[in-house]
Parts: C-alpha cells; sequence; structure tokens
C-alpha cells in the first residue's frame, strides 16, 4: 500500500520550520528568470504567491475567472484576520495561537503546519501595513484587535466589516505591480479546465477563455492551484456564485489525493433564506457575536407566537428569554467556535423554539451592547453589517435583534498537500482554502484569512523553490506536445457530450436539487443510513444530469450555462466523495458531526483510537469507488483532549 | 410586507461589442418583493432556458455588495433606484406591481460590451497597475506597531478604500470620468505614511493612465458620489487634485 509521506521536517515543534528553511535548496536569480510557474487564482493566497513569486524573479502566468483579480471570494471576508502580535498584552504568543488552532479544529490538523502558520501570522500583518492596509487603529495610533470564536485574546485585526476586501486590495496591489512590470501574465476570465502531465509532473494547464468559449494551453515548470472551496456543492452557501471546486477536482482526477472531504464548515451566522428564488446566504460577520446575544424564547408557545406574527421579540421579557449559549457554555458563551454555535442553534430549531415565519432562525440581539456602549459605538463597530442587513431584510437591526441561521461557509478539507504545500502530484501545490492543511475539522473564525496570505506569502515562495531547484536544466515545453493535445480533446469531447445532450431541465434547477440532498444527508448532522441514502441519490441525479440537462448557446462561444453545467458536474462527484468520507468516519469532529456519536450532552464525540488520520481519497476512474489511505496524525506535542468551552 | 408582484423588463440584448443591440420585452410574474434584482434576473433566465433560448448574460459573483463584479444601469440609474447599495444588494420591494423595469449594460467609452449586460472593465486594472500600489516587496518589513497612525487618518484611508471597483462612477458621468476611483486610491495611499513616500509620482502615473485609457474630464457634476454604492467621497477628487497639482509643481 502506498505510504503518505507529509515531509515533516525533524526537531522539536517550535524550530521545525526555522531548520526547514535553513537546509532547503533555493533558486539562484539567474535560473529563476528560466521558470515559469503557472498560479490558478487571484484570492488571498493566489494574489499574494502571484506577486511574491514574480518579486522574487519567477515567470508568473495567473489565472482568475472573474474580470478582474480584485474580484476573488476573499474580498467578502468580513471580521478580521489573527496574528500572535500580543499587542493587547493579554498573554497571547505563537504557542497559544497554534494551540487554539488546533483545538478549535478538534485535533484532526497536523501540529507542524498549524505551529508555521501561527509563527508567520505576525509578518503577514506587518506586510499588510507596509502595503498600505487601513487596519483599524486606536486613538493613539496604534493598531486596533478584537476577538473572536474559540479564543480567550483579543489578536484579530481588522478593518470595519471588510477585512478581507482590504488583505485581497493590498495583495491584488502587490499583484498589479508585478502585472504593470511585465512580470506575471494575468488571464482574466479563463477557467482552468484539466491539468497537463508530463511524466508525471504537473507540467501546464488547459484553460478555457469565458468570452470566446475557445480552450487554450498554457505550460509551465509547476503549478499552483489557489482556487477556493467547494461548498457549493450545497447550491446554497455564502460563497460566491462563481466559486466552484472543479480546478481542485481536476486535480484530484489526475492523481492528487483528496483530504478528509467531509470537513466543511457551517457558519452559525447567516440571513435565513427567505424563499425559493434564494440564490446565496449572506454571512453577518462572527464578529458581531463579541457584542450580540444569541437566544431563542424559552416558552415554546412564545415561539410559535413569533413564527405566526403574533408576538414581536422585543415583547419577549427577559426572563423568559434563553440565552442558550451562555447557558451552555459559561466560560465561552457567544464566543464559542462556529461548529459548536451553529448545531446548538440548530439543536433549539429542532426542538421547536425557532423564530421567523419558518422557524429556522435564531436572534442575534444587540440591545445590551446599545444599552452599555451607546447606538454610535455600536454603529462605528459594525455600521456596515447592520446595513447590509437592513437592506436584505428590511429590518432594523438597532430596534429589532437579527434574525441569523446556520449556513455553508467554509470547507476545511481539500487537496492533500505536504508540508511544502505539494499535493502527490510532482510539481503541483495547492494553497489556501483548496487545500487541506491547517483547520482539522473546523476553522476557527479569521483563520483563513490567515491561512491564505500565509501560504502565498510566506510559505509556497520558500517550499516550491526546493522543487523547483531540482528543474533549472529542464527547458520550457512546447503547448504541442502530444499530452496538451490530449487533454484538450478529452475536455472539448466532455463539452460536445454535454451541449448533445438537449434535455429538459435547467443546470440550476438540478443544482438546487443537489443541494438539497447535501443538506439534506450531509449537512449539520450525519448518519449511516442517511449517508448511504445519498449515497444512492447522487447517483441518480448524476444519471439526470448527464441524460437532461439542457444548455442552449454553443459551446465555443460565451455561454454562462455551459460554464455552470461544468461546474456542476464536478460538484455532483464532489458530493460524492463527501458522502463516502462522511460514512468511513464514524465519530464526531469539528465540522462532521455524526448522530450516532455524541456525548449524553448532546456534543460532538471523538474517537481518537479510531480516527486519528487524515482521509486522503485517491481517484481510481469514473464509475469506480475510490480508495482511501490513511496519514497518521501522530501528536508529539499536544495532548488530545475532548473539546471543552463550558468551563 | 414584501408581497409578490408582475413585473415587464426592458433588457439589453447585445451579441459582442461590434454587433448591434436591442432591446427585449420580457413579462415576469410572481416575482417575490423579499428576492434581490439578480435573483430576479435568475428567475427571467431560468424561463429564458426553459424555453430554449440563451439567457441573458450578466456580471456577478458575492451577490453581498463587496466584490464590485456586478453592474447594471437600473432605470437610468447604476445599480438602481436604492441608494449605497449594488445590484446585488438592490431588492424587489423597491419596486411595484405592474412597474416595467429598464435594464441596460454600463455605457461608458471605458468599458465596452462583451455581451448583452457584460462590459470589460479592464481599463481600472489598467489603472491600478500604472501605479495604485505601494512599492513593497514580500518580506523584510519592520513591525507593524513601528510608525503609529494618526486615527483619524486610518479612518479617512479605510473611507477611501472602502471603493469596489465596479466603475458605476464612470458609467454614472456624463463625461465618463473615472476620477472619483482614481482619486479613492490615490487618497487611500497618500493619507497613510507608508504610501506617502510615492504620493507624487503614483498621481501622476495614474492620471496619465486614466487619460490614455480614454476617460473623460471631471467637471465636477457630482453624479459619480450620488450613485457610488460605496458613497465615496468627492472630497477625494479634492485631494487628488492636490496632490496631483503638488507632483506637477515638482517637476
Amino acid at each position: 500500500m502506498t505510504q503518505i509521506n507529509s515531509k515533516i521536517p525533524e526537531g522539536p515543534l517550535a524550530e521545525k520550520w526555522k531548520n526547514y528553511k535553513d537546509h532547503q535548496k533555493l533558486v539562484n536569480p539567474a535560473n529563476k528568470r528560466r521558470l515559469d510557474i503557472i498560479v490558478v487564482g487571484t484570492g488571498l493566497a493566489g494574489a499574494s504567491a502571484a506577486a511574491s513569486l514574480s518579486e522574487m524573479g519567477f515567470n508568473v502566468l495567473n489565472f482568475c475567472i472573474q474580470d478582474s483579480p480584485r474580484r476573488a471570494h476573499s474580498i467578502a471576508a468580513q471580521g478580521g484576520i489573527n496574528a500572535a502580535k500580543n499587542y493587547q498584552n493579554d498573554g497571547d504568543s505563537v504557542y497559544r495561537l497554534f494551540y487554539d488552532t488546533i483545538k478549535g479544529g478538534d485535533y484532526r490538523a497536523r501540529e507542524a503546519n498549524v505551529y508555521r502558520l501561527a509563527e508567520v501570522s505576525n509578518s503577514i500583518i506587518d506586510q499588510c501595513v507596509a502595503q498600505g492596509v487601513p487596519f483599524a487603529r486606536e486613538y493613539g495610533g496604534l493598531l486596533d484587535n478584537r476577538s473572536f470564536g474559540g479564543a480567550q485574546v483579543s489578536r484579530t485585526f481588522y478593518a470595519r466589516g471588510q477585512t478581507g476586501q482590504q488583505l485581497l486590495l493590498g495583495a491584488y496591489s502587490a499583484l498589479s505591480r508585478q502585472i504593470g512590470l511585465g512580470k506575471v501574465k494575468l488571464y482574466k476570465r479563463h477557467e482552468m479546465v484539466d491539468i497537463v502531465k508530463i511524466d508525471g509532473r504537473a507540467r501546464g494547464i488547459i484553460a478555457r477563455n469565458l468570452v470566446t468559449g475557445k480552450l487554450e494551453r498554457f505550460a509551465a515548470h509547476a503549478v499552483v492551484v489557489a482556487t477556493g472551496g467547494y461548498v457549493n456543492a450545497f447550491f446554497l452557501s455564502t460563497n460566491a456564485m462563481g466559486s466552484n471546486g472543479s480546478a481542485a477536482w481536476q486535480c484530484y482526477k489526475k492523481g492528487a489525493y483528496f483530504a478528509n472531504p467531509c470537513y466543511v464548515q457551517i457558519h452559525p451566522t447567516c440571513i435565513p433564506v427567505h424563499g425559493e428564488s434564494q440564490s446565496k446566504l449572506t454571512l453577518m460577520s462572527e464578529s458581531l457575536r463579541n457584542d450580540g446575544r444569541i437566544w431563542v424564547p424559552k416558552k415554546k408557545e412564545d415561539a410559535e407566537a413569533i413564527r405566526a406574527g403574533q408576538l414581536k421579540p422585543t415583547q419577549i421579557p427577559e426572563e423568559d428569554r434563553d440565552y442558550y449559549l451562555e447557558r451552555r457554555y459559561p466560560a465561552f458563551g457567544n464566543l464559542v467556535p462556529r461548529d459548536v454555535a451553529s448545531r446548538a442553534a440548530k439543536e433549539r430549531c429542532d426542538a421547536g423554539f425557532g423564530v421567523g415565519n419558518t422557524g429556522l432562525a435564531v436572534y442575534l440581539d444587540f440591545a445590551d451592547a446599545i444599552n452599555r456602549l451607546g447606538k454610535k459605538v455600536v454603529e462605528q463597530r459594525y455600521g456596515n453589517l447592520f446595513q447590509m442587513y437592513e437592506k436584505i431584510v428590511d429590518d432594523n437591526p438597532y430596534e429589532t435583534p437579527m434574525m441569523i441561521f446556520p449556513a455553508l461557509h467554509y470547507a476545511m478539507g481539500g487537496l492533500w498537500v505536504d508540508y511544502e504545500l505539494m499535493t502527490s502530484v510532482p510539481g503541483l501545490f495547492a494553497i489556501g482554502e483548496a487545500n487541506f492543511s491547517d483547520h482539522g475539522a473546523n476553522r476557527l473564525g479569521a483563520s483563513a484569512l490567515m491561512q491564505g496570505l500565509a501560504d502565498g506569502y510566506f510559505v509556497l515562495p520558500y517550499t516550491i523553490q526546493n522543487y523547483l531547484a531540482d528543474q533549472i536544466q529542464v527547458p520550457r515545453f512546447s503547448t504541442n506536445l502530444p499530452e496538451f493535445g490530449e487533454a484538450e480533446k478529452n475536455i472539448q469531447d466532455r463539452i460536445n457530450h454535454l451541449m448533445n445532450i438537449r434535455g429538459k431541465r435547467s443546470v440550476d434547477s438540478i443544482h438546487k436539487e443537489l443541494g438539497h440532498i447535501m443538506w439534506e444527508h450531509i449537512g449539520m448532522a450525519r448518519n449511516a443510513e442517511g449517508l448511504k441514502k445519498a449515497i444512492e441519490q447522487l447517483k441518480a441525479l448524476k444519471q439526470e444530469f448527464w441524460t437532461n440537462v439542457r444548455i442552449p448557446g454553443q459551446g465555443d462561444d460565451l455561454n454562462i450555462e455551459l460554464e455552470k453545467a461544468l461546474r456542476l458536474a464536478d460538484f455532483i462527484e464532489i458530493g460524492e466523495l463527501m458522502a463516502h468520507d462522511s460514512l468511513d468516519r464514524a465519530e464526531s469532529c469539528g465540522g462532521h458531526f455524526r448522530e450516532e456519536y455524541q456525548t449524553p450532552e448532546g456534543e460532538a464525540l471523538r474517537r481518537d483510537d479510531h480516527f486519528p488520520y487524515v482521509s486522503c481519497w485517491e481517484y481510481q476512474g469514473d464509475n469506480q469507488d475510490p480508495v482511501m489511505l490513511k496519514e497518521p496524525l501522530d501528536y508529539e506535542f499536544v495532548v488530545r483532549q475532548q473539546r471543552n468551552y463550558k468551563n | 410586507m414584501d408581497k409578490n408582484i408582475n413585473i415587464t423588463l426592458k433588457v439589453w440584448r447585445q451579441k459582442g461589442p461590434k454587433e448591434k443591440g436591442a432591446f427585449e420585452t420580457y413579462k415576469l410574474n410572481n416575482v417575490s418583493q423579499g428576492s434581490s434584482f439578480l435573483e430576479m434576473l435568475d428567475v427571467l433566465n431560468e424561463q429564458l432556458v426553459n424555453e430554449g433560448k440563451e439567457p441573458v448574460a450578466f456580471d456577478h459573483d458575492c451577490r453581498e455588495g463587496i466584490c464590485g463584479m456586478c453592474s447594471l444601469y437600473i432605470n437610468g440609474h447604476p445599480h438602481g433606484p436604492d441608494s449605497a447599495v449594488t445590484t446585488c444588494q438592490l431588492h424587489m420591494r423597491k419596486f411595484d406591481d405592474g412597474a416595467t423595469i429598464t435594464v441596460e449594460p454600463w455605457r461608458s467609452a471605458g468599458f465596452p460590451v462583451i455581451r448583452d449586460l457584460m462590459v470589460d472593465r479592464y481599463a481600472y486594472d489598467k489603472i491600478i497597475q500604472a501605479g495604485g500600489f505601494v512599492s513593497v516587496n514580500t518580506g523584510g518589513i519592520p513591525d507593524a506597531n513601528a510608525i503609529p497612525i494618526p486615527k483619524k487618518d486610518a479612518d479617512l484611508a479605510m473611507d477611501a478604500a472602502a471603493c469596489i471597483g465596479c466603475g458605476a462612477c464612470a458609467a454614472a458621468c456624463k463625461n465618463g470620468s473615472a476620477m472619483l476611483f482614481v482619486s479613492a486610491k490615490v487618497s487611500q495611499l497618500a493619507l497613510l505614511p507608508q504610501g506617502k513616500i510615492e504620493a507624487a509620482r503614483r498621481a501622476k502615473a495614474m492620471v496619465a493612465k486614466m487619460d490614455e485609457l480614454g476617460f473623460g474630464n471631471c467637471t465636477n457634476t457630482r453624479s459619480c458620489e450620488a450613485e457610488c454604492p460605496k458613497e465615496v467621497s468627492i472630497s477625494n477628487i479634492a485631494r487628488l487634485n492636490r496632490e496631483y497639482i503638488a507632483a506637477k509643481l515638482q517637476d
């Protein structure tokens, strides 16, 4: 059986990354000029990597599906970015950030990776400030921090409720500088549709030009995938409409392992679904839980009256409110990690205490905060989020509590990578949300931005050299090689096949059906019976898609339905793999909750004796079950414990 | 309270940049007022696909008002009749039952139509590439708290940095000027000590690129500010003019 080699350096935890950097191979400046790197994606990870690699002297080809690299979905992150600066003098340290992240991930992440992440976190803040990112500041001129779920220190840096936007624009400005200098070649409105391998190594991609509809070939010495996560498989999520799992999925089909697909994050504070035409869900930043208090009515009859529109939340007296997070988790209260908060909301709604006309919502109340701090301070902290809420729901959150409900948000699972962020295909790297590496089974708030930028600015630019140092003698590849022709032909055949189905159903109608199956069986609570049912239903849906989808227009032209169809074909298969992985993992941990495995209080019951491993799935061909390899997670430095946010 | 409404849509359809476009009229019934404008267009497209017709091409992505990808001239206003929102945040409750709604792409020399309501805004990226950055490489940076920045300056920089690069300012301007966009970036960086060093060079380079790309001049009509979904202030244009004149005086 294949052994998984994660290439974790020897030595004490705090010295591994230093030791690695001290001994890795480097590429000298003259040779860097002779090497080409493809970076797919321009989010935090992709843009920071493309800019940094180009600054170092490599030739970079950078791809995005939007009309501009500034649109990548990292831009929508609201709350903040973590770093272990300890500017607040509240006891933070690299170790503590590492420990919180490992614990928050329910002890299912690699110690060495997470420690490195915490170590480089401070440099990210320095870098962003130097780029002109306008982080929030105190009156003394120094940087301000706030707290986030899963931590007892204030280590989150933020730029109002638009931190992701400001960090992405920082990376985008660095990238733009390199494009202006002619050192990065940007391909916008281009979607990677396949990886090209030559002699077992990643040597290029096929991309579809979304304006002309033509397939184009690109060669390079290494390929970096920074294409984000796959939770749009659920149709409704907080991700952008174009966010998709297809680039990662093509890597999987070309031999890269897919790790922990069952770990997806359901964010507790999103605006509830309004109706059938809903296209996406809007997140309300976790930072709101700093000052907002979450509650539902204590009495069922009150909840029923609210649902019927006969009672307003402000009419419920204090003693009849159930602040269930404060009740269940006194130590962390409203700031428990996301998985815990989401499950607690579901538990209350399932028990009949939900509010809103559907009963699928809970309150997030700022009345106390407004009394304590004044409306002005609350407005300064969260003004843009309140405005966003009011525009969507047509309700004033300064006067009536917000209604929120959990929604799909982030994929912790993704392409398996080793310590160097290289997948199991030599020369193919994955960074940011597209890889699986740092968040274990649950990601803490404000850690996605940290990981994306850590990978792109400070990790990949080092580790990729260790690979490329052996490639300096390799001349540039011609895209006329048969490997490129074959890859292009395969995708052309796939497009022709889709266009020729001429069935009866729109892409979206099938995608919505997929979403229902996913939410029902592979969502917040899973069980063996439901997962087996989901596998059958997904098989049938795949058949329905490939025989009954209807795509108007031409394959070799701008065609928005075809773009969606190509992505949906992959989402269905990603759903299947998620179901397999969820079924295999007969334990509850982080975002993966199996109803069969819970404590008497309803908390997730991990089974460390059975599942202390990363599930690495290997593709075996169409219509064949994938094979799972295990990367053991040996904890050398931290003792695994039952996660406790109660005391 | 939200209800369902019936509407008539007049939508600009255009096959390609060089082809002649025209309005097509579509009727849409039972549109939920709780849905967003783009969700309404999704319903239209679903209807078109089911009739075997080509859907209306329009740009959109995050659908929460931050990526800047969505555009659309709705009843004569960029991002529609509501204030301080992008099209994706515009809700159908802003329209009455029986309304006729006209939907057009950005009309600006700087933004050629690609198809239907989709336009090419790469000109904005080119302006940023000309100088909208601080020239620092990754690594070797002093501590983030090494240079204190007055809160007021940081807040003003953040106000300017809220720009999402959607293009509404140039689309709203009768001169097709990109001054609000350019001034927002110039202001953000000029207000911060990190960006101050290159302020003069940046202002000149970005203005020169803007002129080269065919954007018009600013005549202070303030329509850009009125239509900006992020309420970026034209005081940034005043700041850009100061920076630009100071830079020219140094030449």
